[in-house]
């Protein structure tokens, strides 16, 4: 039975790890409708960067907030750059416009910072926790466990921050209607320019947390993938939803893995959660927690 | 009850042409808004109602003409500076949040009345919380007034529509504004729907002193509430009076019921 917890809690913990690369999708959807392909590449660029700063001489505490600032730069540039000029036009356009800021992005980080892979330590170490190894006899990382903590954190500070203040509830607005949130004045262009700040930063976070995880390489855009069934479960537009995706996403592909696995030959971790994914779609296409449509007829 | 003072000429509009490539939406027309007073502007459908209050609202510019809003001649207008110098609207097709709570699309009516920063909204310091409360009552006196306060907490996506166009005058009034747009207040409402949203465009303008511009195609309510009326026909203005002189008006009635050939 320990053994059964033990896969449940790595699976959940990991689990929080997709919840923070869905986030950035979330944010960046909820505002302005826009699938930001790019993600993956900002989170990539994120932890190219803190590590390249690194490299350069920079302490820890210096890197943390110079990248942060860079990640804001680069969500603005995007915003001002790519995302203006199309306003209006239709979702495909958008879509194609951040699959190509993807590639810019990756192209971009890996001018500036090379191709090699580095590696990335947050001194805190991907080992046992001691206490509940002995008590429990229930293996938990210690990095997981602060992973998630970061991760709760943050989540819990931004949808206060989306249901409490003026400005969260502007972006819904926004979100909901363009025009009638320009006629009660509410300035367009500074939410979105605050959204893509606000995803910067989340991919900051999503990319120290990967990139110590997993090395800093190219591969690391990658993760972006595995949002997309987190996305598919939680609703596109709810934060919590990412949130609790994530949670069975990572559950539900460990569990799959140990208990299933051996019965086809194993590996099926890569694949069981888009599955689930597509199992879902069938029955709520709206996402857990998305907003139910509602049509009048 | 003391009568209302109608006031100066709050808005002018000058000579406005507006066109979409070919398509004449408005030619040459000129009238004013008076501060206080209730103006309507009526005609057939795809006359230029809606173009017009466009025009005003700085969702369109003209291509001629100018308008001068508090003795200022306006240039470069947009829909958000519109919102900023006081003039809030409604839409003929409802445009609320259809996400969100009432409270919370009211609320946002109150967007340029609050200050507070980006970082201390983000850490909910004290001002920004002061900030938040204050507004919040400001949003329940509205509330209060347009007699919505059992669906406070509903998302409006499940109103029924009569209720939405009163949310929608909601979030409207709660940004105080001087002048208040209304673009077919009681269109597609039952007679009570339409006698409450009566009632409520008339204590608008009497307690809050609003001067009010409205689209309307329901002739008895128009003759009753306005107090000067615009007729447009073909994106050209026919008429504009007293609802009495409208309504004797020859080029109106012909508008209206059509010409014997």
């Amino acid at each position: 039975m320990s053994f059964f917890f033990e896969v449940l809690i790595g699976g959940l913990l990991s689990g929080v790890m997709y919840s923070l690369v869905a986030l950035g999708f979330v944010l960046i959807y909820k505002a302005s409708g826009v699938f930001n392909f790019a993600q993956g590449a900002m989170v990539f660029f994120a932890a190219l960067t803190y590590v390249g700063l690194l490299e350069v001489g920079l302490a820890w505490w210096m890197a943390i907030p110079a990248t942060l600032v860079v990640m804001v730069i680069v969500g603005l540039l995007t915003e001002r750059f790519v995302l203006r000029p199309l306003v209006n036009q239709p979702q495909i356009s958008l879509l194609m416009a951040t699959i190509g800021l993807t590639f810019f992005i990756e192209g971009v980080a890996q001018l500036m910072w090379g191709a090699n892979v580095r590696g990335l330590e947050l001194g805190v170490q991907d080992e046992p926790i001691a206490w509940l190894m002995e008590t429990a006899n229930i293996n938990v990382s210690r990095f997981d466990l602060m992973a998630a903590l970061v991760a709760a954190i943050l989540v819990t500070a931004l949808a206060l921050f989306f249901s409490r203040t003026r400005i969260g509830r502007a972006l819904r607005a926004v979100a909901d209607d363009h025009q009638a949130a320009l006629a009660v004045g509410i300035p367009l262009q500074q939410i979105w320019a605050i959204v893509w700040g606000v995803a910067g930063a989340v991919a900051l976070v999503a990319g120290l947390l990967w990139g110590a995880r997993n090395g800093v390489q190219y591969a690391l855009t990658f993760v972006a993938l595995k949002a997309l069934p987190v996305l598919i479960l939680g609703g596109f537009e709810s934060i919590p939803g990412a949130i609790v995706g994530g949670l069975i996403i990572g559950a539900t592909e460990k569990l799959a893995e140990v208990y299933l696995g051996p019965f086809v030959g194993g590996g099926i971790e890569g694949w069981f959660p888009y599955v689930l994914a597509l199992l879902f779609l069938l029955v709520r296409p709206e996402g857990l927690f998305g907003e139910k449509i509602i049509r009048r007829i | 009850m003391t009568e209302r003072q109608i006031g100066d000429v709050l808005l002018s509009l000058d000579n406005i042409s507006l066109s979409f490539g070919g398509v004449k939406a408005l030619t040459d027309i000129s009238f004013d808004v008076r501060e206080h007073e209730v103006r309507a502007i009526i005609g057939p459908n795809g006359a230029g109602k809606s173009s017009m209050l466009n025009v005003i609202n700085g969702v369109y510019r003209p291509q001629q003409g100018t308008i001068t809003y508090r003795g200022e001649v306006r240039h470069d207008m947009d829909t958000y500076k519109a919102a900023a110098s006081g003039i809030a609207r409604t839409f003929q097709n409802i445009a609320l949040f259809r996400g969100m709570s009432v409270l919370d699309n009211i609320m946002t009516g109150r967007n340029l009345k609050m200050k507070a920063g980006f970082l201390s909204q983000a850490i909910w310091l004290g001002p920004a919380k002061r900030e938040e409360m204050e507004n919040r009552r400001k949003v329940e006196e509205v509330i209060d007034f347009l007699e919505i306060q059992h669906i406070r907490k509903t998302p409006v996506g499940r109103l029924p529509y009569g209720l939405q166009k009163r949310v929608e005058l909601a979030r409207a009034l709660a940004a105080e504004p001087s002048m208040l747009l209304l673009d077919e207040p009681m269109a597609g409402m039952n007679v009570e729907e339409k006698q409450d949203m009566c009632r409520f465009v008339l204590d608008v303008n009497e307690q809050y002193g609003t001067t009010i511009v409205l689209i309307e195609h329901d002739m008895g309510v128009v003759m009753d509430i306005s107090d000067r009326v615009v007729v447009l026909d073909y994106g050209k203005k026919i008429g504009d009076g007293r609802p009495d002189e409208v309504r004797a008006n020859k080029a109106v009635i012909d508008a209206y019921l059509g010409v014997a050939h």
